[in-house]
């Protein structure tokens, strides 16, 4: 089994969105909530930056360490997933969260939250693979489909990477060893322990 | 060029890079091939939080990485959960310990059948109102810390989200007949709880609690009530306060602030359940006689003389005293 990652090379990023925009497609996202966003750093300065950032799936998800439910899980292709039924929207999993994954569909005033909802990799919940109810709680299940997340599938620049950790990892060595620089595997480090090293 | 003007030249110099270098540390490396995340998280320091632009309405996305928020889930995920249980089980086996090497305490001289009002209906109300509430919250939030350990492997999982979810709309609601009661408690019995002199003595004599026939004198409340009246009055408004602020997180601030908000919380409410569990303990199967205080609110007047001398004096001397001058029988 693979253990999916996702590398965004920010020196490729040209912030054109079309992740979030295929993201919020592909699942029919509700109004307000972004798996996806893209961080621009250094806006309009030399050395100005874009992020696609998502879950990255962390390895001991500190998300599913504090949830009082214990409503994640772990795939066999190491992607943190969450049971929306048992989720009773407590917001922890948001202060836990490094990258900003966790986010709810109502005000948060009065803990009416709602369920929690995050990038799931493309590959849906706990219900049965690609049915209705997985559809409409977690979107598609695109890997069930042997497909890679559409976010990556779609990037322009192919900055935006999805797949096997040690497989994009690799390609991202390659690219910054070609071209002479590269800004780092952003969030590598807080999600998996160790950064890629070139 | 003579020496000031030198000197003037360095400082104003200096003046310049202090002024500058941190705006350029949050601009970071503007020539550089490429901006490194390494680099960034160097720059920001320890608590440092890449952020930059976002085009959604959501400016908090804006917030790239936050490393300190695995900080946070260690906290809550470890030492929270690990003081919690400690407090709680630590003072079941305390009481227990107590239970078995000085049992129930009784009343020495015996029940004398006459009995005297201690708290009227006003002052039960409150208590029971504030205890009733506080058990509950107590519990539910005591379930989102250790539910998961305990109750969820019983139930299933589908059935303890349902259950948390109702523990959650009950812990946010019964929140507010709480810190009103809290606040009436204190109102009613924020004078008679003021330190004097007397509580020093009855701490050193350990309230009589650990020998048999002693009985420190003492007055509506003595130094023990007194400790668990301000645990509750300090603990309760902790509580409130930072309960409130999670309740709506806009008025409270950020994710910092929540995380703070939430640690206290949790702390708080586990050092002040174990203190209730203590006062639970003493109120009915420690102490015989002291539950019709809050029960009937009409106590046993031996009771009363071996727990609050100075206060049974104050009631009777109320009352005999104008009985006294009046009706001394002639022999």
């Amino acid at each position: 089994m693979a253990r999916m990652k996702f590398l965004c090379d920010a020196d490729r990023c040209i912030e054109c969105n079309a992740c979030v925009t295929a993201c919020k497609n592909e699942h029919e996202v509700p109004w307000g909530i972004n798996r996806r966003r893209v961080v621009t750093i250094n806006d309009g300065l030399p050395g100005e930056r874009s992020v696609s950032m998502a879950c990255m799936h962390c390895t001991d998800a500190p998300c599913a360490s504090v949830c009082p439910v214990d409503c994640f899980y772990t795939t066999d292709d190491a992607v943190v997933l969450h049971n929306k039924d048992t989720c009773i929207g407590c917001g922890y999993c948001s202060y836990a969260c490094p990258f900003g994954a966790p986010q709810y569909p109502q005000t948060a005033n009065f803990g009416t939250r709602g369920k929690m909802d995050k990038c799931t990799y493309c590959s849906g919940g706990p219900e049965q693979d690609m049915s209705q109810a997985e559809y409409v709680k977690y979107g598609a299940n695109r890997l069930a489909e042997g497909k890679l997340p559409l976010c990556a599938e779609m990037c322009s620049t192919k900055a935006l990477l999805a797949g096997d950790g040690d497989i994009i990892a690799e390609i991202y060595r390659e690219r910054v060893v070609t071209r002479g620089y590269g800004s780092g595997a952003w969030g590598w480090r807080d999600a998996y322990g160790e950064t890629v090293t070139v | 060029m003579s020496y000031l003007s030198k000197i003037a030249a360095i400082l104003s110099l200096a003046f310049a890079v202090a002024v500058i270098a941190p705006q350029a540390r949050a601009q970071v490396n503007p020539t550089a091939e490429s901006v490194s995340e390494d680099a960034l998280f160097q720059a920001l320091g320890t608590e440092g939080v890449v952020s930059g632009r976002v085009s959604i309405p959501d400016q908090s996305a804006g917030n790239l990485i936050k490393p300190v928020n695995k900080d946070w889930a260690l906290l809550h995920g470890n030492t929270v959960v690990t003081l919690s249980v400690l407090a709680v089980i630590g003072m079941l086996a305390l009481l227990t310990a107590f239970y078995v090497i000085r049992g129930r305490i009784r009343v020495d001289s015996g029940l004398s059948g006459r009995t005297i009002l201690r708290f009227n209906s006003i002052e039960r109300f409150a208590h029971w109102t504030l205890a009733s509430t506080f058990i509950i919250l107590a519990i539910s939030g005591m379930n989102l810390i250790i539910g998961k350990s305990v109750i969820l492997p019983v139930l299933g999982e589908g059935a303890f989200g349902t259950l948390s979810a109702w523990g959650k709309i009950a812990h946010n609601y019964l929140a507010w007949p709480f810190m009103v009661s809290l606040a009436l408690i204190f109102v009613l019995w924020v004078i008679e709880n003021i330190p004097n002199k007397l509580d020093m003595e009855w701490i050193k004599l350990g309230g009589g609690l650990f020998k048999k026939g002693v009985h420190p004198p003492a007055k509506k409340f003595n130094a023990g009530q007194k400790v668990i009246f301000w645990s509750v009055i300090v603990g309760g408004a902790a509580l409130s306060y930072t309960g409130f602020m999670l309740l709506f997180p806009s008025i409270a601030g950020s994710f910092t602030d929540w995380q703070f908000y939430q640690l206290i919380h949790a702390l708080v409410a586990a050092g002040l359940s174990a203190i209730i569990i203590a006062h639970i303990y003493i109120g009915s199967v420690g102490m015989e006689g002291a539950f019709d205080a809050m029960g009937s609110g009409e106590v046993d007047e031996n009771w009363a003389k071996e727990h609050h001398s100075l206060w049974v004096e104050e009631v009777k001397g109320g009352k005999s005293a104008s009985g006294k001058g009046a009706a001394t029988p002639a022999e």
